[in-house]
């Protein structure tokens, strides 16, 4: 693959998926998947609905279980912990350790309705970290002045837009400085005029963090933008992974061709048309 | 036909039982709500020797008369278990246990209206599971249900007159005894029903306000 991908390949990888497979029922989401992602690398899943993207981060986040394989987490199993010499299914208590490591945004925001946005930013500051009510609230404070809604800690979340609560959404998972952050599909539920504000907001956190990110989305163009690397999935299998350009310039596979044909017809801008062009040409 | 000299010399008895009436109805209420809720989480409990034995109570419990926990309470208990308790002590707890069944199943609506995302996002900021019912689960589902409960109540009070059969001297039972002292059942249970219409159908508009001021606020604070 890229130079990129086999520099970071020497490093040790902060999220090891190894034959990862759910089903559900019959139907099987994810097919012996496996998956490295290094500290403070921003990897893109793109993919059909159904492709298992958002499973890769359900099971991460441990709001899935594995059917069968292991996901380590910075050295440590997941959903696994060592028990007589042996592996033993994981105890809340091991979950709760390792799942310190990860955050995540929803599609759907989640924000705790009956809270303030103050709250809902310093609630697991005060009660997971054990941090002091003055601290916390002066972290959640710098953190909701980085996604620019200082003004609005005293509102409740039914008070502000969607692109508001989804920006919310962000400082409550990243002030509690995970080393991976999942970001499901963020600005799939909101109005187009308000999916800017949000991907502005990501944007600038991955110019400035170290931490890891797992973005699955739609918004191809931003993929592009803040990819290290994207990865392809369709049928419960990464079809295709590589550097942005490789991937949205020179797709190799078929069913990657198909699928992003569809995204230029879809664009009515034909932003991705002419970039895919470009690229072919070069 | 009816006489309103007698009238006047009832109504005050009747009304002088009243606190006896709504006192079993409130306290009923109060052991049910506090029942309720241990009862609906039991029932929800992953592990089926918690969730089965809880489920097969509550459900005898309702499916069966409660004047016959009531007899069960005062005619069974101090036999078998040397435990004695006053008419009105056995009614409370007879009204308290009974409705409980049902205001666990309030509870339980209430609990699975919570989206599924605020579990998740509670997973996600690694709540514990004390913290996650206590903090975000019930703060959210129990403001919903609070008309339910409200109608639960007037229900609870209309069903005092069953304590009557355990010697608890509320108003059909007072009305019960004045009528055979002068053989006037007419005045007696007319006035009885008058006070139960009288402080249940106010009560019941007062629920029904509340429930439209819930829902106007709702809607008031997501339109913006």
């Amino acid at each position: 693959m890229s130079l990129n991908i086999r520099k970071k390949s020497s490093e040790k990888a902060l999220v090891s998926y190894r034959k990862i497979t759910k089903s559900f029922g019959d139907r099987t989401v994810l097919k012996e998947l496996d998956l490295d992602i290094y500290p403070g690398e921003k990897i893109a899943l793109i993919g059909p609905s159904g492709s298992g993207k958002t499973t890769i981060a359900r099971l991460l986040m441990t709001l899935e279980k594995p059917t069968s394989g292991t996901i380590e987490v910075g050295g440590e199993m997941l959903w696994h912990m060592p028990h007589k010499g042996k592996l033993a299914p994981a105890n809340e208590k091991h979950l709760h350790r390792v799942r310190s490591k990860i955050g995540m945004v929803f599609q759907h925001f989640n924000l705790f309705p009956h809270m303030t946005i103050l709250r809902n930013v310093t609630e697991a500051l005060v009660h997971v970290l054990k941090m002091s009510k003055s601290e916390a609230d002066e972290r959640a404070m710098r953190m909701l002045e980085r996604v620019g809604l200082q003004e609005h800690t005293k509102h409740y979340p039914s008070q502000l837009s969607g692109g508001q609560k989804q920006r919310v959404a962000i400082a409550r998972a990243l002030v509690m400085q995970p080393s991976v952050m999942l970001f499901d599909e963020v600005t799939s539920a909101l109005d187009p005029e308000l999916v800017g504000e949000v991907l502005d907001v990501i944007k600038g956190i991955a110019s400035q963090g170290d931490m890891a990110m797992i973005l699955i989305t739609h918004e191809m163009d931003f993929a592009r933008d803040v990819a290290d690397r994207v990865l392809f999935t369709d049928g419960g299998i990464i079809v295709e992974e590589g550097t942005p350009e490789q991937i949205f310039e020179n797709p190799r596979s078929p069913r990657l061709q198909t699928f992003l044909s569809r995204f230029l017809h879809g664009n009515s801008d034909g932003k991705m048309a002419s970039r895919v062009a470009a690229g072919e040409e070069q | 036909m009816w006489d309103w000299e007698y009238v006047e010399y009832i109504l005050p008895r009747l009304l002088e039982v009243i606190p006896t009436a709504l006192a079993a109805a409130l306290a009923g209420f109060a052991l049910a709500c506090l029942l309720g809720l241990p009862i609906a989480l039991a029932r929800r409990s992953r592990s089926k020797w918690i969730a089965i034995p809880m489920t097969a109570v509550t459900e005898f419990i309702r499916s069966t008369p409660l004047l016959i926990q009531l007899f069960v309470l005062v005619f069974v208990f101090p036999l078998s278990f040397g435990l004695t308790l006053s008419p009105f002590v056995a009614g409370v707890i007879g009204l308290g246990v009974h409705y409980s069944t049902y205001l666990s199943e309030v509870y339980r609506s209430g609990i699975e209206a919570v989206p599924k995302g605020q579990w998740e996002a509670s997973v996600a900021l690694n709540f514990g599971k004390v913290h996650t019912w206590t903090r975000i689960v019930l703060p959210q589902s129990i403001p919903p249900t609070v008309p339910v409960m409200g109608n639960y109540l007037i229900t609870m009070f209309k069903e005092t007159p069953t304590l009557s059969a355990i010697t608890v001297a509320e108003l059909l039972m007072t009305a019960k005894i004045l009528g055979s002292a002068s053989f006037k059942y007419v005045e007696a249970f007319t006035l009885v029903g008058v006070i139960f219409f009288l402080l249940s159908y106010p009560s019941a508009l007062l629920v029904r306000m509340l429930e439209r001021w819930m829902q106007r606020s709702e809607r008031s604070t997501t339109i913006r």
